[in-house]
């Protein structure tokens, strides 16, 4: 039914696209496929909480009664952060009577629309780069005729899109299949896989929407599944406490990225990506600079920058695989995508772009420092995120668009491994914890360590991955890495921002020193990412006698999606390779964005190509790999894995390391210095002075009871019940019409 | 002459009034609104002499509805009296809210 009704469209458009014959018009099925398995997870997940069955929560049968071992793990089982790979720990496991359909479902949608995905991809690749040089847009239907504002519902599928929806459904179909194995003894399974599957829908709207509303919708909608996959054992109350602030700590972002909306309506008078294109230009350079930095305050949120990145970390409460799939590969990336997606508005800017790379390099150097002393696994890999997301930044703001798209496309490889690999960790180490009914803390790398006998698989899979985010040559990071900062530096030396002025320093000298601060960060990340390698599989085993018989690899179901996104972090540099190393075909991406970046590019730098001198080039190279191999040997001779002990007979750290472990205490400030004064003034101000003191007592009981109470008892002293009274109301009355009309 | 009578007619229908608003025993009051009526009726007769007899034939109907009136209203006061033991108005207040 569908199909037809869109050719018709289509046709009655007038549309002569050359990609219009081709399998890119089967594109609207891209998030229709996840959304029909979220409603099909999502009915089993119903039907099983209306059924209750043995593995239901709500209905344990072997735990009347439990032992006392039992009882102790229920109460212990769980840290703050949430961790395990389980969300009630079961006793006897069961796996949830629908698991084998929802198994069928969940990562079965994601390989058919991986499938359809790479089909459009061939089909743009066999339409020829000169015939792309506009987006393919599908309008669907008229979403929001609002007097001149007209909205449709409609798709665009450009160069751009097409990497982001390869990355989501490549990346994606890989954690679906590696969360069988992590989730397969969880009570709610299918309500897992509704939520991812939803997920991935509303990612891809995001990415594909042909104006900014319709890309909002995607962008709440992925907020509102990161809510719900952080919650995802809700019965933790953390793990709830983590979903609201992530949810709140978006809003703020979101308000941002309204207000920018409304400005562009309000000055050019469309929202659709080709029309604020055209008029972008028209633009004031005020207004631009306001948009861009609204539209960046909407960044912030969702991608987890200074100042609201305090809730990715938090968000660790989910399971692993989620961590993996919403808050390192896809849904963080998104505020990266909107800047790129953006870049005719933010070309116009410089302001604004230096405003991006600046918080762009503070985050990269902050959250790097914080990872350095972490020792939950995952809060390692999540200020990573955060830091690497930075990274991003300082090539998307710095007009290098292709270099941040890059490097999103490369960290979604290699911290979906990490991040899976964590996983694969944890799930081992919570098995051998839950085999042994120990409530030891199993994402705790100090419980840790001398993995690599147990796992090696893991081992060596988790090594390249790390490699690849420390920057190391040949595997992917490092070439998207580089690219960045190499672009940061020449932007210093020629470009329209670094001619400018942000609060009166020269855009040039913030070059610079956003350069040198991508070095630091660069250096911290090596140092903890060996950290967090030879902690974890190095050294001595710290887990425990008894569980260390229990320690083992995952199963295959997890490793092989683990095989494969170890082989794209590998391999990932070589989609756009520098033309400085020319190991094979040079700067792919590069060419394949040129259609949708590189007017905004040539603008930012001045209209040519900047060629940056050979010696130039190879010494930021050697630089870049300088301090990447200085942080990986500084973290191999500094830190003494035999030295460790088990979290229970650590000490607290001293001095500056404790405030780093502490995370700056940015937490402890934001709640002082935001949550507790606006809890205050909700309850003393808002819940108790306005709405129970004024609302409740002045205008319900004194001014709702009272005024009407006043005009009965003034009517009822009118009625006397004396004839006489009546009788003189009557007269008066009568002469005083008849005075009235007398008188006239 | 109709002038005369119009000013008698006038002196008496202020009487009435008078009388309804100040007096308080029920029967008075309602002799006063008995001169109300044949105050009306004196009009009504006299304006017959210059307008022609119609104002003679509305004389009759209000002749047969104050008869009426009369009979309904002394028998209130007579069942007010049964009931109360007084035809003082001041003493009933059955309206009152």
């Amino acid at each position: 039914m569908l199909p037809a009704s869109f050719a018709l469209l289509q046709e009655a458009a007038g549309v002569a696209h050359p990609l219009a014959g081709t399998a890119a018009r089967w594109m609207w099925a891209l998030p229709l496929l996840p959304l029909l398995g979220f409603v099909i997870n999502g009915a089993l997940s119903i039907v099983s909480a209306y059924h209750a069955g043995p593995a239901d929560p709500g209905a344990h049968p072997h735990d009347a009664h439990p032992s006392v071992e039992e009882r102790h793990e229920a109460h212990t089982g769980h840290d703050v952060t949430g961790g395990g790979a389980h969300g009630d720990d079961h006793h006897v496991v069961v796996r949830h009577r629908f698991a084998g359909l929802a198994t069928i479902i969940g990562p079965g949608v994601m390989v058919l629309a991986f499938g359809l995905a790479v089909a459009i991809f061939a089909a743009m690749r066999g339409a020829g780069d000169a015939a792309l040089h506009t987006p393919f847009v599908q309008r669907y239907f008229e979403w929001m005729p609002v007097g001149d504002l007209r909205i449709d519902a409609a798709f665009q599928l450009d160069q751009l899109s097409m990497v982001m929806i390869l990355v989501i459904t490549g990346v994606g179909m890989l954690i679906h299949l590696f969360s069988v194995g992590y989730m397969q003894d969880d009570p709610s399974y299918p309500r897992y896989f509704a939520y991812l599957n939803l997920f991935v829908a509303f990612m891809l709207v995001l990415v594909m929407g042909a104006s900014y509303p319709v890309m909002f919708v995607g962008w709440e909608g992925v907020g509102l599944c990161s809510y719900l996959l952080i919650g995802f054992w809700y019965l933790d109350k953390a793990n709830a406490d983590a979903g609201k602030k992530a949810f709140i700590m978006n809003r703020i972002g979101d308000f941002g990225f309204l207000v920018a909306m409304f400005m562009l309506y309000a000055n050019i008078g469309t929202l659709e990506f080709e029309g604020v294109r055209a008029q972008a230009t028209a633009l004031g350079p005020s207004v631009v600079t306001w948009i861009c930095l609204f539209f960046f305050l909407g960044c912030t949120g969702k991608s987890a920058q200074i100042p609201l990145y305090t809730w990715l970390p938090d968000a660790m409460a989910g399971p692993t695989p989620v961590s993996a799939l919403i808050h390192a590969a896809t849904m963080v990336t998104a505020g990266v995508y909107l800047i790129a997606r953006s870049n005719f508005l933010f070309s116009l800017s410089p302001v604004a772009s230096l405003t991006v790379v600046v918080i762009g390099a503070l985050t990269a150097i902050f959250a790097a420092s914080i990872g350095l002393k972490q020792w939950d696994i995952k809060k390692v890999l999540a200020y990573s995120t955060v830091s690497q997301l930075g990274y991003m930044f300082i090539g998307v703001g710095s007009g290098a668009y292709v270099s941040g798209v890059f490097h999103l496309v490369t960290h979604a490889f290699f911290k979906a491994l990490l991040f899976l690999g964590s996983g694969s960790v944890i799930f081992a180490m919570h098995r051998a914890y839950h085999a042994t009914h120990s409530a030891e803390d199993a994402q705790d790398m100090r419980n840790m360590g001398g993995l690599r006998r147990y796992m090696p698989w893991t081992f060596w899979l988790m090594l390249a991955a790390t490699l690849a985010i420390a920057g190391f040559p040949p595997f992917a990071g490092f070439f998207s890495k580089d690219a960045i900062l190499g672009t940061v530096f020449l932007r210093a030396r020629e470009s329209t921002l670094a001619d400018a002025h942000w609060l009166g320093i020269p855009g040039n000298i913030i070059l610079y020193a956003c350069y040198v601060l991508g070095l630091a960060a660069a250096f911290m990340t090596a140092v903890y990412m060996t950290r967090m390698l030879i902690y974890t599989f190095l050294g001595p085993n710290r887990s425990g006698e008894r569980e260390r018989d229990f320690l083992g690899e995952a199963p295959w179901i997890m490793t092989g999606p683990l095989l494969v996104l170890g082989v794209l972090s590998v391999a990932g540099g070589w989609l756009n390779l520098p033309e400085s190393i020319p190991i094979g075909r040079v700067g792919l991406l590069e060419h394949w964005l040129d259609p949708v970046v590189g007017e905004s590019t040539l603008r930012i730098t001045h209209g040519a190509a900047v060629e940056a001198s050979s010696t130039i080039e190879y010494s930021l190279i050697g630089a870049a790999v300088l301090i990447a191999l200085a942080g990986i040997v500084v973290a191999w001779v500094m830190l003494r894995p035999e030295r460790l002990v088990p979290k229970r007979e650590a000490r607290q750290e001293e001095g500056f390391e404790r405030v780093l472990a502490n995370k700056y205490y940015v937490d402890e400030i934001y709640d002082d210095a935001v949550v507790q004064p606006t809890v205050g003034v909700s309850r003393n101000l808002l819940w108790e002075g306005i709405d129970q003191g004024l609302i409740d007592n002045v205008m319900v009981k004194y001014i709702g009871t009272g005024v009407p109470r006043l005009f009965g008892w003034l009517g009822s002293q009118l009625q006397s019940g004396q004839v006489g009274t009546y009788a003189w109301v009557l007269v008066v009355g009568v002469l005083f019409v008849l005075g009235a009309f007398t008188i006239r | 002459m109709l002038a005369e009578a119009l000013f008698f007619s006038a002196v008496l229908f202020t009487i009435g009034v008078v009388g309804v608003l100040t007096r308080r025993n029920a029967i008075i009051v309602f002799m006063c609104v008995e001169l109300m009526l044949n105050a009306v009726n004196l009009s009504f007769v006299a304006f017959s002499q210059v307008y022609g007899v119609a104002g003679q034939v509305f004389v009759f109907f209000v002749m047969t509805v104050a008869a009426a009136e009369a009979a309904v209203g002394l028998a209130i006061i007579i069942a007010l009296f049964r009931h109360r033991q007084t035809v003082n108005l001041q003493n009933i207040n059955l309206l009152k809210g």
